[in-house]
């Protein structure tokens, strides 16, 4: 019963090691592109450090439900998406119930109201806005819309990918991305012309 | 009744999957057709392209160098 033939067993122990091994190497490879997204889905470094540390320990004790030649770099977002949640953070009630006027072309519109319309030519954006700005406006925006601007516009994930790691419908990502975007326009232009 | 579309309103609503390659060629045509004649939203459209590009690069903060080796030790030892 389950026996296993002298020769075979540490034949397979050694095919395991391997396997684990280089595992761990690919998850490691991926560890600066997994933190840039972990930065900015909590509020300060302690915290990300913190999660990064949690993500890689489940992901090593739970490397065999990895399938090969799937997207890791997404699998371990998943478990990092989840564990954040896990830690506490409120799963928020879309605080920001209310209707959101502002369009797309929100911020251009204020930069233009203000009189400093943007050279479309040689475009300067970091002439109105400094890295701070960005920092402070990406974290006033709430955290369900947040975790979806994060993995698309710095994780470089598609729709589907961002889908699979927050476990919600595609649907739900484009909306949250499309409400997390003007929220985050509305927040830079408050930085860039002190619009309201 | 049907009510017309203002064509740059569509043009707002498309820029964002444009500006994420999520579009489908159709409407990806669609959109670009009207950018090519309409200096409002083309101006409008560069200008979303250079702040996301601006927003990626201010918001990556690089990993400590300390981190990569404090995971690396959650490894399962061999022996």
């Amino acid at each position: 019963m389950g026996e296993t033939t002298p020769e075979a067993e540490p034949r397979r122990l050694a095919e395991e090691a391997r396997d684990r091994v280089r595992f761990e190497e690919e998850a490691l490879d991926l560890a600066d592109q997994v933190y840039r997204v972990a930065r900015r889905l909590v509020s300060t470094r302690e915290e990300a450090e913190d999660l990064m540390q949690e993500t890689y320990a489940r992901a090593f004790r739970a490397w065999r439900s990895f399938q090969p030649g799937t997207n890791l770099r997404a699998w371990l977002l998943r478990i990092l998406t989840n564990l954040n949640i896990d830690r506490g953070r409120k799963q928020q009630r879309s605080p920001d119930l209310q209707p959101l006027e502002e369009g797309d072309y929100y911020l251009y519109n204020k930069l233009e109201e203000a009189g400093r319309e943007p050279n479309v030519d040689q475009d300067r954006v970091d002439e109105r806005l400094s890295q701070d700005d960005v920092v402070s406006a990406l974290s006033a925006v709430p955290h369900d819309f947040r975790d979806v601007i994060v993995l698309v516009d710095i994780g470089d994930f598609s729709y589907a990918d961002a889908a699979q790691i927050l476990e919600i419908p595609i649907g739900t990502v484009m909306s949250r991305l499309h409400r997390g975007r003007r929220i985050l326009k509305r927040e830079l232009a408050e930085h860039a012309v002190g619009a309201a | 009744m049907p009510t017309a579309v203002d064509p740059c309103d569509k043009c707002e609503e498309m820029l964002q999957p444009f500006l994420d390659r999520e579009l489908s060629n159709a409407e990806r045509d669609e959109a670009q057709s009207h950018l090519d004649e309409c200096g409002y939203c083309r101006k409008r459209y560069r200008f979303e392209d250079a702040l996301r590009r601006f927003v990626r690069q201010a918001a990556v903060e690089e990993m400590p160098p300390d981190l990569k080796q404090k995971l690396a030790d959650l490894r399962t030892p061999l022996f």
